[in-house]
Parts: C-alpha cells; structure tokens; sequence
C-alpha cells in the first residue's frame, strides 16, 4: 500500500503541476477565482478531514474487538465522504453554469481533471469501506483482520491529505 | 526491574482515540485559520507561504499520527516519502521552467 501510496504522490504532483501551468495562462472569463465559493468548500474539506478522524476511530474499534463501533465508524466516514463527493457534483454543476467546465480552456481542463480524480479517488474508497462494513456485519472481519481496515484506512488517509494540498494550492492561493 | 533493557523495535503501538480526537481538534482550528487568513486582505502579499506552512502541519500531522508512519517501520516512510520528494522536485522543476519559480544565479 505505502508503494502504491508513493506512486500516487508522483501521480497527483503531475495534475497539480499542470493545473498550476495553465492557471497562470488563464484565458478569458470566468477565471477560478471568479466562480470559487471558499466558505462552501472549506465545509467540503472540513467533512474529508473529519473522515480521517473517523477511519483511524474505526481503526481503534477493530483493534480492541468493538466491532459495533467499528460499523459505526465506517459509516460515518463513507457518510462523510458522500457528502465531499457530493459537494463536488454540485460545485461542479455550477461551474458549469458559469461558464467553467471540461472545455473552456486548458485551465479548465487540468482543474477538472485534477480535482475529478480526486472525487474518483474518494468515490472508490467509500465503495471500499461500505464493502467492510458488509463484510463486518456479515461476521467476516474479525479482531485478527484489523489489518484490512488498517490499509482502507491508509488510501483513505491518503485522498485527505491530496485534498489538503488542492484546497490550499488550487483554491486558497490567490493566481 | 528488568537487568536487560529492552529491546528497542522499530514499530511503536498507535495512539489511542484520546490522541486521535486532540489530533482532529488541531487540524480543525488549522483549517479555520487558513480560511480566515485568506480573508485577511493585509495578509495578501504573505498569503502563499503562510498558507503552505499550515497546509504543511496538515499534511504532517495526518501522515505521521493517523497513518501511523510515526510509529511504522522507517521501509514505509522510505516509500511513502520516495513519491512525495520526487513528485515535490518535478513540480519545482516545471514550475521553474515556466517561470513561476526563480531560482537564485539564474537570468
């Protein structure tokens, strides 16, 4: 897992390298800044952060046997993920509206090519976790399997910390 | 007591959920204060590096206590920081290529 997390660093610093690329080449109307709303994916980055709260609390329930808290946990992290990837359709919705998507410029490509893998990435790790949280109730993850949700929990903890990089690099720092 | 010490292995036991919540609470105050400072106009000039040191403690603070890499054996951090130092040093690179950094001695 931690290979696979490195190769994914290399992975997502090319799409933020392109993204900062293009922005400083921004062509025409609407720019990034025009059509961000801060306070709203500030609420988005605060629900990732606190899934990552979650995952390592769902950790701690397997790890001492608790494994009605560990269901617990499980879907308040995939809940919270929903609502981050949620967050993002709707966002994405409305840049659309405004004039921003897939084609309106090289800028508009590698954000949304950055920022779209990054909900693929988030969207795969709740088909993840719900999949524990079957296997947890239907009695196949035990105490002595902690170590399944230990690596959920590290590619989970993984799309948290490439979010706290988008939102400060592409969202938070002025062009 | 014990007359041998003992022996020191690489892997350390994981916080528990005390330390996980104090943990959340930090990054939580640490996300407010990076939206609050980017309201802070006066602050604009200073924005960047201000914002990329508290995104730095994020970072940190989740990879080395909720990924346990604090605790893990050094082989994990070895890979984990492979990706990051190369990913780190290509976008430098681009990004000097193209302008937006100025590297010291160059025209």
């Amino acid at each position: 897992m931690w290979a696979f997390l490195g190769s994914d660093c290399m992975f997502f610093g090319a799409l933020i390298i392109a993204f900062l690329v293009y922005r400083a080449k921004w062509i025409g109307h609407p720019t990034p800044q025009d059509v961000f709303d801060i306070p709203y994916t500030s609420v988005s980055a605060f629900a990732l952060l606190m899934s990552s709260l979650a995952m390592v609390l769902a950790l701690a329930a397997i790890q001492r046997g608790d494994m009605r808290r560990l269901k617990i946990w499980l879907l308040v992290v995939a809940g919270l993920g929903l609502v981050f990837v949620g967050g993002q359709v709707y966002e994405f919705t409305s840049f659309g509206a405004e004039g921003l998507n897939l084609s309106t410029n090289t800028g508009g490509t590698t954000f949304f090519v950055l920022t779209g893998f990054h909900g693929t990435h988030v969207t795969l790790g709740i088909v993840w976790l719900l999949s524990l949280f079957v296997m947890a109730s239907q009695g196949k993850l035990s105490q002595a399997r902690s170590l399944d949700v230990e690596i959920a929990g590290l590619y989970w903890h993984f799309v948290d910390i490439v979010w706290i990089i988008i939102f400060t690099v592409v969202y938070l720092i002025p062009v | 007591m014990s007359a041998h010490p003992a022996v020191d292995t690489t892997e350390h036991s994981h916080p528990g959920a005390r330390e996980y919540i104090q943990i959340g609470v930090v990054l939580t105050a640490i996300t407010a204060l990076e939206v609050a400072v980017y309201y802070l106009h006066p602050l604009r000039p200073v924005l960047p590096p201000i914002l990329i040191a508290l995104s730095a403690v994020k970072f940190a603070l989740v990879v080395m206590f909720y990924m346990h890499l604090k605790f893990d054996n050094r082989l994990f951090t070895s890979m984990f920081l492979f990706g990051l130092v190369t990913a780190a040093f290509t976008a430098l690179v681009f990004l000097g290529l193209f302008g937006y950094v100025h590297v010291a001695g160059a025209a």
